[in-house]
């Protein structure tokens, strides 16, 4: 297959190019901001993951850094060019798979395939060995035959994948790749995705589901109401809000009694004799309640530590602080 | 690649997307042909004797008739497969693999031009297949030398090229099917107000005008002479005139809406 040209990958002095990036990326349609001036930097050969509710903005971000639409103000690169000025270099370095299957349900699914290898400019021969290559790789051979329209939502996402593969792009948009899929097509798809990344391509998905971007991406950008609200790794993310604690339990009530009264900021589990105490889960945090612990005599059964997970961190992230509160009478 | 190539290419790969299209489910095309098809046969044989009596001063019999229609017919064809054109444009722009299309590295127009080359094949082989209808009835060119058929298929191929550019700016600022099928009844309504079933001179004098300067008349009656040895004056500049505006209308039209941002 013929690498597409990637300027960034070459510079080998730098650990990590950048794959994509923007800075005050801005886009309104009419009086309703869509996005408010985000930034978002990915190194190339990583997986990026813009996290966000329906609405949030995701799908826009997408459609601009793919150059389906432009944006009104903010710079863009994407493998080295300039959306503005040079949107057909970006083109021929990216490969695109929207939300909704962007397959041609009129043909096979082979026919698809040798379509986009016709408009790759691939060799006859090179565009029938390819095809039957992703087919094979995507599990379509069965089905090549058959007019795409009839295939299920799976077949028809694995198809859009295997087009979008067809010109070896080196940077791929994923918009929302597993939704609608069940519970077996998406761990396909995950596979899939964790696939393209062994290859060393660089990858940005939006998803709604806080599983997928966790088990996925390397970085997360919590995108709401047109704002990146948080950005990071998941462990990171998840550092970011309280709601972490470290948990003692005990077997004896007495220890339990005393450790209770001891220990003073606690939240009491007086059934399961257990305690609370609030803690981001950090080396240092956790040395000192040891410390605490240890100098105030008390053991305890059991410690674990607890961190929030992602969906702790998208709910505080992206509920809505700006309604006023209501008195309590 | 040079920039020509790439272009030629790319159209030359579209356009065999649209035949594949246009094989794979031909009753759309075949739906279409039907209207000329029927109002041939109507027209000749349950009004036919009336319709004789009329054009050609009461000594007429049924044959003068069919010369008379069969080239208004022809280009009522162009105008039906067209609408075709306007609907299939819009079923294609609101799938998704145009978006496809638009984030990948080809040329831009191919996307259109292919459609439209497709478009054009299409209709002028509707047109030789009502010719054919036409012929089996018992329509007779009279005089037409090698040169005037010729120039006769060259119109009703300039003609296509004409109509198809504007269907394909119909289909895309419609936003459905439905809305690009009406949208299109111009093209399929106006041979109605033409000169192809009855002579303009035969119709109320304020209406005469618009019958007479209407894109079909022109060509009908630049047709008739080719076919028939009919006077054909001025409609022979009318109708390249027509032509070349509306392709050129058609082709601005689209690339502008093409090219920019898709509708969400």
């Amino acid at each position: 297959m013929p690498s597409s040209v990637m300027p960034t990958s070459n510079e080998g002095a730098h650990p990590s190019p950048t794959a994509v990036s923007a800075i005050g990326l801005r886009k309104s349609y009419g009086d309703k901001v869509v996005l408010d001036g985000i930034d978002l930097r990915i190194p190339a050969g990583s997986v990026f993951a813009l996290l966000g509710p329906n609405g949030a903005g995701k799908t826009t971000a997408v459609k601009i850094l793919s150059t389906l639409i432009t944006a009104d103000a903010g710079e863009m690169q994407v493998a080295g060019h300039d959306l503005a000025t040079a949107p057909q270099a970006v083109r021929a370095a990216i490969g695109v798979t929207g939300q909704f299957s962007a397959v041609d349900g009129l043909i096979t699914g082979e026919e698809n395939m040798l379509l986009m290898a016709d408009l790759h400019h691939l060799p006859k021969g090179e565009g029938r060995r390819v095809t039957a290559e992703l087919l094979e790789r995507f599990d379509l051979v069965e089905a090549a035959k058959k007019p795409a329209s009839t295939y299920s939502g799976g077949m028809k996402r694995r198809l859009d994948i295997a087009m979008t593969l067809v010109g070896n792009p080196r940077i791929i948009f994923l918009d929302e790749p597993t939704t609608g899929l069940d519970p077996r097509s998406r761990h396909n798809m995950w596979g899939i995705i964790r696939g393209l990344v062994s290859d060393g391509v660089t990858v940005l998905l939006t998803t709604q589901y806080l599983e997928e971007a966790d088990e996925l991406a390397d970085r997360i950008a919590v995108l709401n109401d047109g704002k990146i609200a948080a950005e990071g790794s998941a462990d990171e993310l998840k550092r970011l809000i309280p709601g972490g604690h470290v948990r003692l339990r005990f077997t004896d009530p007495a220890a339990y009694q005393t450790a209770a009264a001891a220990l003073r900021e606690v939240t009491r589990d007086d059934e399961s004799l257990a305690l609370q105490i609030p803690s981001d889960g950090s080396q240092r945090e956790l040395r000192s309640i040891l410390d605490w612990l240890d100098s105030a005599g008390i053991e305890a059964d059991e410690l674990t530590v607890h961190t929030p997970d992602l969906d702790d961190v998208f709910f505080a992230l992206t509920s809505s602080t700006t309604q006023p509160k209501e008195t309590v009478r | 690649m040079s920039a020509l190539t790439l272009a030629v290419r790319d159209t030359n790969t579209m356009l065999r997307r649209n035949l594949l299209h246009a094989r794979r489910y031909p009753s759309l095309t075949l739906n279409l042909l039907l209207t000329p098809v029927m109002l041939l046969l109507v027209f000749v044989y349950i009004f036919g004797d009336t319709m004789s009596a009329g054009i050609g001063g009461g000594g007429a019999d049924r044959s003068e008739y069919i010369a008379y229609i069969v080239p208004g017919l022809l280009l009522m064809t162009i105008g039906s497969t067209t609408v075709g054109t306007a609907v299939s444009f819009a079923n294609d722009m609101a799938e998704g693999i145009i978006a496809r299309f638009r984030t990948m590295a080809i040329h831009r127009g191919s996307v259109i031009t292919g459609h439209v080359i497709g478009s054009v094949l299409q209709s002028v082989m509707s047109v030789v297949f009502v010719g054919a209808v036409a012929v089996a009835i018992g329509f007779r060119s009279t005089d037409a030398t090698l040169l005037e058929w010729l120039a006769a298929f060259g119109l009703l191929t300039l003609f296509a090229l004409a109509l198809t550019w504007i269907a394909v700016g119909i289909g895309l600022v419609s936003p459905n099917a439905e809305a690009a099928s009406n949208n299109a009844m111009p093209l399929i309504l106006l041979p109605l107000f033409s000169s192809a079933f009855v002579p303009v001179d035969s119709m109320p004098g304020w209406f005469r005008p618009v019958a007479e300067y209407q894109p079909f008349t022109p060509a009908i009656e630049t047709l008739r002479g080719l076919l028939l040895g009919t006077e054909i004056g001025h409609n022979g500049w009318l109708t390249i005139g027509w032509c070349v505006g509306l392709t050129v209308l058609g082709y601005f039209w689209s690339t502008a809406k093409f090219s920019g941002d898709p509708k969400n």
